[in-house]
């Protein structure tokens, strides 16, 4: 492949890795829908989920044209058979509903199972700290849509940030049974977070030309955001430092499996269905 | 290059556009709302002149937009234009403050509080805080309270007056 050929798949697979985070939490999330402790919060957490499908939508979108107009179909850039079949264009549709999963990009955290409401909302506390930062981060792309879109997300995140930085405050400094179940969320979901900080040979590559953000920027912001929240908590940072990693490139818990299944069955089973 | 003609005849598309409504706020247009950012028209031999209409989303998941593309694209093709190119443009990131006073005080009669405060007023980062002293749009008070951040769709917060008991949706400063 040409130098020009690299750079251009390794775009493409960065945005589709900051899609799938968006997109994989949004279809998480979306289960919550109709089941939510109370009404308010069912709404809340739906239309952050909102948000989120929104933001995947617009890098999906970014991601789409960029194959298109670089011809990338002819490279290694996704070797899905569904998505290599295509006779015409690849749309944001395409992209979502027609990968298999070891062409998904997105981090371990986001693909886990929901759990209790404490389990969700520090899921979204770290998540969204995260988002927050490397939209930030992003603004000072080279790359000008790619700011454009962390420009109008990172209005968005800067409230998700602050319902779920809430949340965790109430519940860990809540009741007993609240504080408890922050604590077990904590001790599951903390090795996850490792992964949001450690770049993947991609992001390194995209970095030094100036268009992917700068994770070694963000890890101490975000360390000290999390002590911050976790301290007004009362909750404390787990000892573990095992970090899993993988999702950046490709390879995934068991759980993906089943939520692939789940949102691209109807797609795969109706191929070119019209909404 | 524009020459008189030219100008009123933007105009008129300007006139066109701001018959399209919000699907979700029927009394506000996508002219009220600032969605529209420019309309440009390409003036080719034939019927091939171009209308270039480019939009800004509100909220990144709204599910309106879509609708409203193809509402603006009906509508301009109503009114004769054969080829329109409608772009999305994300910056400068829509924001409340360019709402039209028109817009807010449309608002305001159908029942919806509009946004009350420019966006850098608030520090949107505060844990906590909520946006103080909301006016109902039913009796006036200032004496309101939030319920919650996000109400029946992304851009709206729910409030009650205290004052005549009536809950309310409020349009976010964003």
């Amino acid at each position: 492949m040409s130098v020009t050929e690299t750079n251009n798949t390794t775009l493409f697979k960065y945005i589709l890795h900051l899609a799938d985070n968006a997109l994989i939490l949004g279809q998480r999330n979306s289960e919550w829908t109709g089941h939510g402790p109370i009404l308010e919060q069912d709404i809340a957490l739906s239309n952050i989920t909102l948000d989120l499908i929104g933001q995947s939508r617009n890098l999906y979108q970014y991601a789409a044209a960029l194959y298109n107009q670089q011809s990338l179909q002819t490279s290694d850039a996704i070797a899905a058979t569904a998505i290599k079949q295509l006779t015409q264009d690849v749309d944001e549709d395409d992209l979502a509903f027609l990968r298999d999963e070891n062409e998904f990009y997105n981090c371990l955290l986001v693909e886990q199972s929901n759990g209790d409401w404490a389990k969700t909302i520090l899921r979204m506390f770290f998540f969204s700290n995260y988002q927050f930062l490397l939209y930030r981060e992003l603004l000072k792309s080279i790359d000008s849509q790619l700011a454009a879109i962390a420009e109008k997300s990172l209005k968005e995140v800067t409230y998700h940030l602050r319902w779920s930085s809430e949340w965790v405050i109430r519940l860990g400094d809540g009741t007993e049974e609240s504080h408890h179940r922050m604590k077990l969320a904590l001790q599951d979901l903390w090795k996850y977070t490792g992964e949001l900080t450690i770049p993947s040979e991609m992001e390194t590559l995209l970095v030094s030309g100036g268009i992917a953000a700068n994770l070694t920027n963000i890890q101490p912001l975000w360390r000290e955001k999390t002590k911050e929240v976790l301290e007004m908590a009362t909750l404390q940072i787990p000892e573990n430092n095992f970090f899993p990693t993988g999702g950046k490139i490709g390879r995934h818990t068991e759980a993906m499996g089943y939520i692939l299944a789940e949102m691209q069955y109807l797609q795969r089973a109706y191929p070119q269905s019209k909404w | 290059m524009h020459n008189g003609t030219d100008k009123s005849e933007i105009q008129k598309i300007w006139e066109l556009l701001a018959t399209v409504k919000d699907p979700e706020v029927p009394v506000l247009s996508v002219v009220d709302l600032g969605i529209i950012r420019s309309v440009d028209i390409e003036k080719k031999e034939g019927d091939k002149t171009t209308l270039h209409i480019h939009i800004t989303p509100t909220y990144s998941g709204c599910p309106a937009m879509d609708v409203i593309s193809i509402q603006i694209r009906m509508t301009l093709l109503e009114a004769g234009y054969k080829n329109i190119e409608i772009k999305q443009v994300l910056s400068p990131a829509w924001t409340t403050d360019w709402m039209s006073a028109s817009g807010k005080e449309k608002l305001r009669a159908f029942g919806i509080a509009p946004p009350q405060y420019k966006v850098g007023a608030i520090n949107q980062s505060t844990l906590f805080a909520e946006e103080k002293s909301i006016i109902c749009p039913h009796c006036g008070s200032a004496h309101t309270q939030q319920i919650s951040e996000f109400g029946a769709t992304a851009c709206k917060a729910l409030y009650k007056c205290l004052d005549c008991f009536e809950p309310f949706d409020y349009f976010k400063c964003h």
